[in-house]
């Protein structure tokens, strides 16, 4: 139940050429920032977008899309869990689950027994009379989760399917999904803007930008060596572009930061906002990395303060707030930052 | 008091409108019908609008002598409403306002009799008989008035209640025929036009609506036609806005003139 | 600060509000108050009263099953498919609102006459007429009533959220089925409201009635031709009637209130 795809579509201004593949009981998340093309592949996938070009592949050799083929959406063995759950509105939340079955000839009575376990597998024993908009968000979207597995597909697709909720619920549906898809022995394919969801989720990722793949593998290793700025904002690194010179790095944008592996040729520079200090004075001591910038922007996040950095070399720090306010910073204030050289990753463009 | 000026406003605006109507000079012969040629070319004095309910029957005469009548008088507008005689008694006595009155029979001008709405007592100017108008071909085979109870045919024939279908209801108790008609139209036009477009096999009209038509339709005459003639009334309106241009129309159709174009179109001189 | 009458109704809006329900209630007040109650128990008995609603009702609604059973597919195709010229479609299927109705009947004759396009042939090889006949106006009625269902529908399809017609599909379900359980279920009260719509413009129809369908009580002659006869002969007995159609359709509508704006719950 393996899926290899090479999607090929064009989407007004946007050619989206992507490749991937999903191994069974594999979950791949797909992560971009919006407009890139991510839900585009995802209907792809689903038959709901006949591609330009390219094929999409199911078990090695059952074509989905081909030069020649366009297998449509309802003869997809398929289940898919869309942001806004998109329950029928007309129908209880167990002829919702049965749908899938019904719309394959199964009578009333027979997918109705085969929906109810999935109910309670789903956490909504008991609700299967109500009409999905006496659910709530967390419900609705268990609901279109089991309506999604339901009849055993190949694939599983997930688009964005924990954006629409609220972050308390966010987490406790996040914390199902991942039980859910590690039960399942498809491939599934889960298209995110968040990458949290992509750390606790996925096996692998694939992030997307523009319609073109930047940047594949583990969430660990995307997180840990982003390519690309988005990504990098996304997991909260700086990334600085420079070329590597021994132990030091001259960024492209002018400055220099000393790093401890040795590096050359054409790298990025990526350093943990926890990882920069801030002192009003020059400090003396073991790092070796101590620029004078100044502060632009301060944001509170909970008990820490991120700061927006420019100067010779632009980065991001978090402080915590009591620093903060001892410091007696604000935007316009003039800091010494420092990074210890071991504390910044250094890794090839 | 802003109230006050509108209403005084309107009832201004209200006279002036109606002032405008009487543009007519003073009738010398008033409401005394004449059949010379005299008084019916004024030369050119009448002015105004002239309106004049007629039966449809009368759609083709009326229209000429109409014509005649502006082209002598140019100041003159002459507008006519030709619909089933019923139809037009009945608006006149709910209030139309209207020169003329010709019916195609005089039950329905007594009816407008009745409501005291003449000027003068109303004169008979014209006679119409009923017969058979059947589509070019005759594509039913129709050949008398028998045929009307015939089931098979598409047979059309007016309402009861207008003239051409009162009428016609007498013609088939005389002749002691149930109808079978799959139609009853409300005017005898709408009933020569079922023929016109060959969707009826028979319709029971008037001579003058066969003659009208033409070549596209061909009428067959009927003994039992003589025993209900109509004879059509004329005459002026009390309420009449224009009483002088309706004495002249009047004149007209019972000139030598008129009564010609009449007869020409089918029509029968008024028996005595 | 001026104070808002009639329940927070802004007094330029209220003006205008007031006047419109004057000029469409007034008519219908007049008729109720100048009915010739005296005498209207034996006008109503007539046999041709009973003959002339029974006709009325009974075309209407077979016209509006015509029109729901052709209409709403139409509308299917005007809203949801890809073809090409859609919008020249749409215009040629709305042509029947702005025709005049007696123009309509006219037209009708010549395509469904006895020697109309279609009519010839029926008539030369099936024997078959259709004018003057309860068909007729049946025919007629649908005519001119079923583009209202068809602009209904249609705009129901339009606002109806597509991706639960996506959702189905995911589900296995093809076109056919999506439409049956997911697009119809959706739009039933766009449907409903089209259906009354269309109801109550078929229950009036005169023009092309008249024209196409001829006159004949018991087999073509509806409420309103039954009306505008009476009244070139007897203007009370045209009220009469004109009372009964009156209430008639005032008590349908009234049934039908909950679903008039396609709510599903009944709303003061």
């Amino acid at each position: 139940m393996s899926l290899a795809a090479h999607v090929v579509v064009q989407r007004g201004s946007l050619a989206v050429d992507v490749s991937f593949s999903v191994a069974d009981g594999e979950v791949l998340a797909v992560l971009g920032p919006n407009g890139a093309g991510k839900s585009t592949v995802l209907r792809v996938l689903a038959g709901l977008l006949r591609p330009d070009g390219g094929e999409v592949l199911v078990d090695g050799d059952r074509v989905w899309d081909d030069a020649d083929r366009h297998v449509p959406a309802h003869q997809r063995s398929l289940g898919m869990v869309f942001q806004d759950h998109l329950l029928f509105p007309h129908l209880s939340v167990t002829e919702n689950v049965a749908f899938g079955l019904r719309s394959r000839g199964v009578r009333k009575a027979a997918a109705r027994a085969e929906a109810a376990p999935w109910l309670d597998r789903v956490g909504l024993a008991g609700l299967g009379d109500r009409r999905p908009g006496e659910l709530s968000g967390g419900q609705a979207q268990r609901a279109a989760l089991a309506r999604a597995l339901v009849g055993d597909p190949r694939v599983l697709l997930l688009d964005e399917p924990l954006s629409a909720l609220d972050a308390r619920t966010r987490l406790a549906v996040r914390a199902e999904l991942h039980r859910h898809l590690a039960d399942y022995p498809g491939s599934a394919v889960l298209v995110t803007h968040d990458p949290v969801d992509a750390m606790a989720l996925a096996d692998r990722v694939v992030v997307v930008e523009e319609g073109r793949v930047v940047q594949a593998g583990t969430p660990a290793e995307v997180a840990r060596r982003p390519r690309t700025d988005y990504v990098a904002r996304l997991v909260g690194l700086v990334l600085l572009p420079g070329t590597g010179e021994g132990q030091q790095v001259a960024l492209d944008g002018g400055g220099v930061v000393a790093v401890a592996e040795e590096a050359a040729g054409p790298v990025f520079v990526a350093v943990r906002p926890e990882s920069v200090a801030l002192y009003l004075d020059r400090p003396a001591g073991s790092p070796r990395n101590v620029w004078p910038l100044r502060l632009a922007a301060a944001t509170p996040h909970g008990s820490v303060v991120r700061c927006d950095l420019t100067g010779e070399v632009p980065l991001t720090a978090d402080v915590t707030a009591t620093a903060f306010a001892e410091l007696g910073l604000a935007p316009g204030a003039d800091v010494w930052a420092s990074v210890k050289a071991s504390e910044v990753a250094v890794y090839t463009r | 008091m802003k109230t006050r000026a509108l209403v005084l406003l309107a009832a201004v605006a209200a006279m002036s409108l109606s002032a405008c109507g009487d543009d007519s000079p003073p009738d010398d012969a008033a409401g005394s019908s004449s059949s010379s040629a005299a008084a019916s070319s004024s030369g050119g004095d009448l002015s105004g609008t002239l309106t004049v309910f007629a039966a449809a029957s009368l759609t083709d005469v009326f229209g000429d002598l109409g014509d005649q009548l502006m082209a002598d008088n140019p100041g003159l507008d002459v507008q006519f409403n030709f619909a089933g005689s019923s139809a037009l008694a009945t608006q006149l006595t709910q209030g139309a306002p209207a020169d003329v009155f010709a019916s195609a029979n005089e039950k329905q001008m007594d009816v407008v009799t009745a409501a005291g709405l003449q000027a003068a007592d109303p004169t008979i100017f014209t006679e119409n008989v009923l017969e058979i108008a059947v589509p070019k071909g005759n594509p039913g085979n129709v050949t008398g008035l028998a045929d009307f109870g015939n089931a098979d045919l598409t047979l059309a024939v007016c309402a009861a209640d207008v003239p051409c279908g009162a009428a016609a209801t007498a013609v088939f108790a005389d002749a002691g025929i149930t109808a079978q008609p799959d139609t009853e139209e409300e005017d005898v036009k709408a009933a020569l036009t079922k023929v016109q477009l060959g969707e009826v096999d028979a319709a029971l009209v008037y001579a003058t609506d066969v003659q009208a038509a033409g070549d596209d339709v061909e009428g067959i005459e009927f003994p039992e036609a003589e025993q209900e003639v109509n004879s059509y009334p004329i005459c002026t309106l009390s309420a009449a806005p224009n009483p002088a241009a309706a004495q002249a129309f009047v004149d007209l159709v019972e000139s030598d003139a008129g009564q010609q174009a009449l007869t020409d179109a089918g029509f029968r001189a008024p028996t005595s | 600060m001026k104070r808002q009458r009639g329940g927070g109704v802004p007094l330029p809006l209220l003006v205008p509000a007031v006047l419109a329900v004057s000029f469409l209630v007034l008519p219908l007040v007049g008729l109720v108050v100048r009915a010739p109650w005296s005498s209207i128990g034996p006008q109503l008995v007539q046999r041709e009263v009973g003959q002339a609603l029974r006709l009325s009702l009974l075309s209407a609604t077979l016209a509006t099953g015509v029109s729901l059973v052709l209409g709403v597919p139409l509308a299917w195709v005007l809203a949801r498919s890809r073809l090409r010229g859609r919008s020249v479609l749409r215009a040629l299927v709305t042509v029947p609102l702005v025709l005049p109705p007696v123009v309509g009947g006219v037209a009708l004759f010549l395509v469904l006459g006895r020697t109309g396009l279609l009519g010839r042939p029926l008539y030369e090889h099936l024997g078959v007429t259709i004018p003057f006949s309860t068909t007729a106006v049946v025919i007629a009625e649908t005519f001119v009533a079923m583009p209202f269902l068809v602009i209904s529908v249609e705009g129901a399809l339009r606002a109806a959220d597509a991706r639960f017609e996506d959702a189905a599909a995911t589900l296995g379900a093809d076109r056919w089925t999506t439409f049956r359980r997911v697009t119809l279920p959706l739009v039933a009260p766009g449907i409903a409201a089209g259906a009354v719509l269309c109801w109550a413009r078929a229950l009036g129809e005169f023009g092309a009635t008249i024209t196409f369908a001829g006159n004949f009580p018991g087999t073509t002659q509806t409420m309103p031709l039954a009306v505008y006869l009476a009244l070139q002969s007897d203007p009370d007995a045209a009220i009469a009637l004109s009372l009964v159609l009156l209430a008639v359709s005032l008590a349908t509508l009234l049934l039908l209130r909950g679903r008039w704006l396609g709510q599903r719950e009944v709303t003061a």
